[in-house]
């Protein structure tokens, strides 16, 4: 797999933004993220990961989203 | 943004045009955490209807509009999007598009208008949602709301434009300040009697465009034009409820089909992101053609996040606030107040000053008579002393409580014994079973409106996710379980704040298992049965049960998950942090008294009919062939009552677990009124009054009765502290779940899984002390084997996933 097509938002590092390439998954879970504003070129930044390790906070769309790491495991991002 | 200010100067109503707004409906519309609640308040005042939307646990308020009684105004669940998933979404949608009967209610029809109240300080994912009311061809009015803060951020909105694009009226407001309230209902009023529907200019793309267009060619004349926008788009991204909801020929459903596979294929993407990123593309487009934002560093938000969801800060801050909220609720302010109105209101009385000197005094007094007892004196000399017993009327300012007041009253206009006892212990103590609870809740409610409120309790979510996720709960459990060790009462109110239906319902059916304050009396009787007061050896017990409640939660939890009413994907957690605030006042009082009154009145109707019941029970039987009125004075009274007949017929439930004679069944009901009852039933059962759980000779009476079997007391103990919790728990349950069938779900499964631990402990226990292996130690190793099962099989698959935990909350309820 070549570098950067099969990362996810959850391989971003604290402190750094990624674009949204596409979502994977599908139903509820990615309607949800999608309807939260995180869609294909929007730029996400993550600000922190919780105290017990999960899950993480990001900045999308000007607002504070938090979201588990298996849920940012389905953002395919650059 | 002067512009708008002009006509909020007409008075509001009363006028002859507003006169004529014969029963008109408004809809409030916006996403959680917009002020939705600040504004439903401040345009309703006090003429609130607070209930449920029928067959969910969402809350639906009404109301009419302060300065005109014909306008009702609706608040709508906060929600992001009008995706058909949460039930939350299901309501609103349903509601806007008039398919009220959907969802079990009267259909009504639609709202004359809608009010979309938006956050100006985040444009951007507010009018997603806006952009799909805009599809609903109603009159829309957006309220631009949290003016002033915007203002004090620097930043500015292009109100016209924003409206022009938008192509419906946009009133600047500031619910929190009262600004721009009576402009916006006016404005919503206006379009309500114009009934013309929004007509918005915000497009897609001309290739998603014009395959709506091909989408609404084949609907043609099935739907009306006003919602053909709606619809069209619906069927383009292949929506299941919409499809069955038309119930479109085959031909039609494949020609749509078509459209979509081509749209799929030419944007190599799936119809349902494609509309969403159109969407949010056509917002970009008009924020920033509206919008101009002063650059600025980090917000108040972020700089609070930084300590209160720190890395390290995060979890010891947390401990801190929630230990406030314990102390504050449940062990001083909350507990100082209920046990004022317990014993006070609904006790003996309050003696205000010299308690020390009264308590003195009555030590005294009970010594002599213990003395007096011991010496052998006769029964007058006894008699002489008991009038000699300090009266707290001398030592203070002492006022006496309704019982004692009441029972004089009526004795001196000379009702009937069995009357008084009615009044005075069966309805005084049933009224006051659930008003003492009221000023625990008070206190304990207005902490958590407060950090609700103010946006820490998402923040809760965020730092306890991770453990509690693990067996099926939301990190905002943690609160009402935190809660559930002072009293399960508040706890399961308390799971008001957690925002999905399904982790609200596990919550409520696992939380009363920590043992709460009033169990502590039967962990302590049965730490004395079987320790016989060694504590150095059996120190453990009482942990143990508390290890036992919390066990039991992530047992029930995990094997609750894998049930067909629970199934489904994982609670995802995708959840916005909102902007702290500081809480409006109004807020914090209304949503304190709405949860209140309604403990009051749902749950207390409950509770009420069930203490009265179980007086019945305990005070009426056969004594000498006749049936009557029992002489609760009278040695063993109790095993002539109907509560006797009924614990005999019982019995035998509970034979497997160690403990199957009547008394044993009849304490256990009786912990149903309120389970320290369980230690004063077992007081009468064994004569020995109210003796009380640290008395020795309660503690031989009781392992007496358990047939001084450890396994049996600890069975016994177990069974007790798990399964249905008192009437006043239940009535709070029915009220949270805001369905029969639910309650009655949660209470079985508390009971059954109570007997199913109490079974293993009794059987297991026996076996291991050298007993024999009998039928029901079979039948325990089977119930172990199904739990094991059940706990480590992986998540079964059930047909028709997705939508399939929705429907089943739907049908489960109808």
């Amino acid at each position: 797999m070549a570098e950067g097509q099969g990362k996810t938002l959850r391989d971003v590092a604290i402190g750094e933004s990624a674009t949204v390439r596409r979502l994977t998954g599908e139903g509820a879970v990615k309607r949800h993220i999608m309807d939260m504003g995180i869609t294909k070129g929007t730029e996400v930044f993550v600000r922190k990961v919780a105290p017990l390790g999960d899950p993480i906070e990001v900045t999308v769309r000007g607002y504070e989203l938090s979201l588990r790491k298996s849920e940012a495991g389905n953002i395919l991002v650059a | 943004m002067e512009r708008n200010s002009r006509t909020a100067r007409e008075p509001p109503g009363g006028t002859e045009r507003e006169r004529q707004n014969m029963g008109i409906r408004i809809a409030l519309a916006g996403n959680p955490n917009c002020g939705k609640t600040t504004m439903f308040n401040d345009l309703t005042g006090a003429s609130q209807y607070v209930g449920n939307w029928p067959g969910v646990t969402v809350e639906k308020k009404e109301g009419t509009y302060a300065h005109a009684l014909d306008v009702t105004i609706t608040d709508l669940p906060g929600v992001y999007s009008l995706s058909p998933y949460s039930p939350e979404e299901i309501v609103t949608r349903d509601y806007l598009l008039g398919d009220a009967a959907a969802a079990g209610g009267k259909g009504s029809g639609r709202p004359d208008a809608v009010i979309n109240l938006v956050d100006a300080t985040n444009l951007e994912r507010n009018l997603y949602l806006t952009t799909q009311i805009l599809d609903l061809g109603l009159p829309v009015v957006v309220a631009l709301n949290m003016m002033d803060l915007v203002e004090k951020n620097g930043d500015k909105i292009d109100v016209a434009k924003l409206s022009a694009r938008l192509g419906c009226p946009v009133v600047e407001t500031s619910a929190l300040k009262g600004r721009g309230m009576d402009e916006l209902l006016k404005t919503a009023i206006d379009a309500a009697k114009k009934g013309t529907p929004t007509a918005s200019d915000l497009r897609f793309t001309s290739e998603v465009e014009e395959a709506l267009g091909r989408v609404i060619d084949v609907l043609g004349t099935r739907v009306t034009p006003n919602v053909a926008r709606w619809y069209a788009i619906k069927l383009l991204e292949g929506e299941q409820k919409t499809i069955d909801k038309l119930g479109l020929p085959a031909g039609d459903l494949s020609a749509v089909a078509s459209i979509r596979e081509a749209l799929e294929n030419s944007q190599d993407d799936d119809a349902e992101s494609i509309v969403t990123g159109e969407r949010y593309d056509a917002i970009g487009d008009v924020v920033s053609e509206t919008v101009k934002k002063s650059l600025k560093g980090a917000t108040t938000t972020q700089k609070i996040d930084r300590v209160v969801t720190n890395r390290w800060l995060g979890i010891p801050i947390f401990i801190v606030i929630m230990t406030l909220v314990y102390y504050i609720s449940v062990s001083t302010v909350g507990t100082l107040f209920t046990d004022w109105a317990n014993d006070g209101v609904f006790g003996d009385g309050w003696l205000y000053t010299g308690t020390e000197q009264y308590d003195e005094a009555v030590g005294v007094w009970e010594e002599n008579v213990a003395a007096a007892e011991e010496a052998g004196a006769s029964e007058s000399e006894l008699a002489l002393l008991a009038e000699e017993e300090p009266d707290p009327a001398e030592f203070g300012v002492y006022i006496q409580g309704l019982t004692p007041v009441a029972t004089e009253a009526l004795e001196s206009i000379g009702t009937a014994p069995w009357l008084i006892s009615l009044i005075v212990d069966g309805i005084i103590a049933g009224v006051g079973a659930v008003l003492g609870f009221v000023p625990q809740m008070i206190v304990l409610f207005l902490l958590l409106s407060i950090l609700e409120a103010c946006g820490y309790l998402a923040r809760v979510a965020f730092i306890m996710d991770r453990i509690f996720r693990k067996f099926g709960l939301s990190g905002k459990s943690f609160i009402p379980m935190l809660i559930a060790s002072g009293c399960g009462v508040p706890a399961v109110m308390a799971t008001k704040t957690i925002e999905n239906e399904k982790d609200r319902r596990m919550t409520i059916m696992t939380t009363t298992m920590i043992p709460c304050g009033a169990k502590l009396p039967i962990i302590a009787l049965v730490f004395g049965a079987i320790a016989g007061g060694d504590a150095g050896t059996t120190w453990w017990i009482a942990p143990v049960f508390y290890f036992l409640g919390v066990i039991a939660i992530i047992v029930s939890g995990i094997m609750l998950r894998k049930t067909k009413m629970f199934a489904g994907e994982a609670t995802p957690f995708i959840m916005e942090l909102p902007q702290y605030h500081i809480p409006a006042v109004k807020n914090v009082l209304m949503a304190t008294w709405e949860r209140v009154k309604s403990f009051i009145v749902k749950a207390g109707t409950i509770i009420f009919l069930s203490t009265i019941v179980i007086w019945f029970l305990m005070n009426f039987g056969f004594y000498e062939g006749a049936f009557g009125l029992l002489d609760t004075e009278m040695e063993g009274y109790i095993q002539y009552s109907l509560m006797a007949g009924l614990g005999n017929a019982l019995a035998w439930v509970f034979a497997p677990l160690g403990f199957g004679n009547w008394e044993s069944t009849v304490t256990s009901i009786t912990g149903l009124v309120a389970k320290e009852n369980v230690v004063a039933t077992v007081g009468i059962l064994t004569s020995l009054g109210d003796a009380g759980e640290a008395d020795p000779s309660m503690w031989m009476a009781f392992g007496a009765l358990m047939g001084g079997s450890v396994p049996a007391i600890m069975a016994f103990c177990a069974f007790n502290l798990l399964c249905a919790p008192c009437f006043a728990a239940i009535g709070t349950i029915r009220r949270q779940m805001a369905s029969a069938k639910w309650t009655w779900f949660a209470i079985g499964y508390m009971t059954v899984f109570a007997w199913a631990v109490g079974l293993m402990i009794y059987q297991f226990g026996m076996l291991l002390s050298g007993g024999e292996f009998s039928v029901w130690t079979a039948v325990a190793v089977v119930v172990l084997v199904g739990m094991l099962f059940q706990l480590f099989r992986p998540l079964p698959e059930y047909k028709d996933k997705g939508g399939a935990p929705q429907a089943e909350a739907e049908q489960g309820v109808a």
